[in-house]
């Protein structure tokens, strides 16, 4: 008797094994649905992936955002602002944020691929800060010395070259930190200060605003770029000329709102065609007073009343 | 209650398991047939419902998959990849002997873009060199002291935390690198920044030490008893006996643990990345910054257009490490043949 139960235990296990194997099939067909705002039992997912720089921002975004829309959970992911465009341009979120405009290219691609055009909103500024070690006697740098010490062909090192020597700092090398290639911020780096010049390569290529600002703290060599909310008191910002000469600028919310700071920017947020339901709601507040609060909360700049798009 | 009536006593005993064994009702007639000819001529036609023998086929038939499966998988997966890099093959910008033999890596350039992964595979090579150096006589020491020199208290101790050990996630790895190891490394070597090869290298050597443990340990506990007692009958020291008996003895297995050590270390991707300094460089010393191939795959992926020729390139890295580790895999088994055959 024993054998017999143990055969219908074996085929009982065979036609699981089968079950399993169509239900997986039709559930994956059943996720590969999604990207459109999805609501399961009431309650709608906003998804919103992109910049490394404006990740804290998001996540404060949507921590606050759940006081104010409990029915609304948003999910925030980094990657850099080429992934969040790349991941809107193929459906499958409703918000990118970006930290740099969006290329022709990719206008074009998602106009193609979902007949909508990509829509931009400035929901903040920033300053891209340049980043020592905290012992670096340094305080103020040009863009062209920036674009010497980073760009192919460059010619600046040593920390000689800059005029002085950074205590611990023994050989004397700059160490460079950069971000890799999906970062919006590497892209605005090189059109901005290396005038669309190539990077000279072996900077270390770091894969998130924070490593940067961890890296340069722990390395007295090193000098590196990242938005001004990860600043912490362990890094120097430096003061930034635009040319060797002129009048250097801190960064900071006056001299960016200003546009005195060099090197400031625009932070987006980018929706396929005219935003919609969920998404413009969470738009609006972004740009409100509270939404508006939050960016400054992160370390970033708010943007005038003046010159908020109209939703 | 029909196999046991009319099998040999043996299988009766273990029931169970002798169901496990015997894998299709042919070989089950076959080996009562031998153990008892007259009680085969009796049973021929075997008195077995025919969903049973149908639902044995069934099963035996998804076990087969299974085992072919590892086949089918290989070699899908090497298809995919190589049809989403291949029509970068006959692009005319591009040269197969630039992408290998150049160390200029500018995919998204706006003036000129170009495509030498050569700096890559010099970074993938020296981190993996530099872990093995570090992981094999590690690992392989720590097997034989597990496996031999032990007592049965401390060998459960170090089993479980060297499986623990093997449990840490590699981003947690590249974390520690980024943070600790680099301040570290500055401080002992004075080297201008701690991501390097250096650095590198022992995170995966570390990574890689549990795998070859648990491997190299399961392969010296194979070697049948019978060798150590007649070694020791022969008046062998316990060091002797590692190495004249067990070593060469468990040299097959112990191959194996340390390729599948390589293998870890080639393909980890987030420890490396964080950890190496992630610097399209050709490195002159240890101390010196580098990138992989598998973090640059990483890194960039992501951004990259669908078919667009950068994305493209990534996946022709994809068939370059699948080739890489090929080559390793085969030249292990060559000289592996090459052992038994002496």
């Amino acid at each position: 008797m024993k054998n017999h139960k143990l055969q219908l235990i074996g085929s009982a296990c065979v036609a699981a094994l089968i079950c399993a194997g169509q239900l997986g099939c039709s559930k994956s067909d059943a996720d590969s649905g999604k990207g459109s705002p999805g609501s399961s039992g009431g309650k709608t997912t906003l998804q919103i992936q992109g910049s490394d720089t404006m990740v804290n921002l998001a996540q404060a975004w949507a921590e606050a955002y759940r006081g104010v829309k409990p029915d609304v959970s948003i999910e925030v992911g980094g990657g850099g602002s080429g992934v969040g465009i790349a991941a809107l341009i193929n459906g499958t979120i409703e918000i990118a944020t970006s930290s740099r405009d969006m290329k022709k290219e990719e206008r074009a691609k998602a106009q193609q691929q979902s007949g909508k055009e990509a829509k931009e909103i400035t929901v903040g500024f920033d300053c891209l800060a340049i980043y020592v070690h905290k012992d670096n006697p340094m305080n103020e740098i040009s863009i062209e010395q920036l674009a010497s010490i980073y760009a192919e062909g460059g010619n600046l090192a040593n920390w000689s070259g800059l005029g002085g020597n950074v205590p611990g700092c023994q050989s004397g090398e700059i160490i460079r930190v950069s971000r890799q290639s999906s970062s919006g911020t590497y892209e605005f780096f090189r059109e901005h200060v290396l005038n669309k010049k190539d990077f000279k390569l072996g900077s270390r290529d770091m894969n998130g605003s924070k490593e940067v600002v961890d890296l340069v703290m722990h390395t007295p060599c090193a000098i590196g770029y990242s938005g001004m909310g990860y600043a912490t008191p362990e890094v120097k910002m430096l003061k930034v000329s635009a040319k060797a000469g002129a009048p250097s600028y801190p960064p900071n919310i006056e001299n960016a709102q200003k546009k005195t700071y060099p090197i400031s920017r625009p932070l987006f947020l980018y929706t396929l065609g005219e935003p919609q339901g969920a998404a413009k709601e969470f738009i609006q507040w972004a740009l409100s007073d509270a939404g508006q609060k939050i960016v400054q909360e992160t370390g970033y700049v708010p943007v005038p009343k003046q010159q908020q798009a109209k939703l | 209650m029909f196999p046991c009536q009319s099998s040999s006593r043996r299988s009766c005993k273990s029931r169970t398991h002798s169901r496990f064994i015997v894998s299709s009702p042919v070989t089950l007639v076959a080996a009562r047939g031998e153990a008892r000819p007259a009680a085969a001529a009796r049973t021929a036609k075997p008195r077995r419902a025919r969903w049973a023998i149908a639902a044995e086929k069934t099963l035996e038939l998804i076990i087969r998959l299974c085992g072919i499966s590892a086949i089918i998988f290989v070699l899908s997966i090497f298809y995919f990849v190589f049809v989403k890099a291949a029509p970068m093959l006959v692009d005319p910008g591009f040269s197969i002997s630039e992408f290998l033999f150049s160390t200029k890596w500018y995919p998204t350039s706006e003036v000129n873009v170009r495509y030498g992964v050569f700096a890559l595979i010099v970074g993938t090579f020296s981190v993996t060199a530099l872990a093995m150096l570090i992981a094999v006589p590690f690992g392989l020491g720590a097997a034989i002291f597990v496996s031999e020199f032990c007592g049965k208290r401390l060998k459960e101790a170090l089993k479980i935390t060297i499986e623990l050990l093997a449990a840490i996630p590699s981003v947690v790895w590249g974390f520690i690198g980024l943070t600790v190891m680099n301040k570290v490394i500055i401080d002992i070597t004075g080297a201008p920044v701690g991501l390097n090869v250096l650095n590198g290298g022992l995170i995966l050597a570390l990574m890689s030490v549990p795998i070859i443990v648990s491997i190299g340990e399961d392969a010296l506990k194979a070697v049948p008893d019978s060798y150590r007692e007649a070694g020791i009958a022969l008046g062998a020291t316990k060091w002797q006996l590692v190495y004249k008996v067990l070593l060469p003895a468990a040299k097959t297995g112990l191959l194996a643990a340390v390729l599948l050590g390589v293998g870890r270390a080639v393909g980890e991707t987030m420890a490396v990345l964080m950890a190496t300094g992630h610097a399209v460089n050709i490195p002159h010393s240890i101390l010196d910054s580098v990138r992989t191939l598998t973090a640059t795959i990483a890194a960039e992926l992501g951004e990259t257009q669908e078919n667009s020729a950068h994305y493209r390139v990534l996946f022709m890295i994809g068939v370059l490490l699948f080739s890489i580790t090929f080559a390793i895999n085969l030249t292990a088994d060559l000289i592996v043949r090459g052992i038994k055959k002496r």
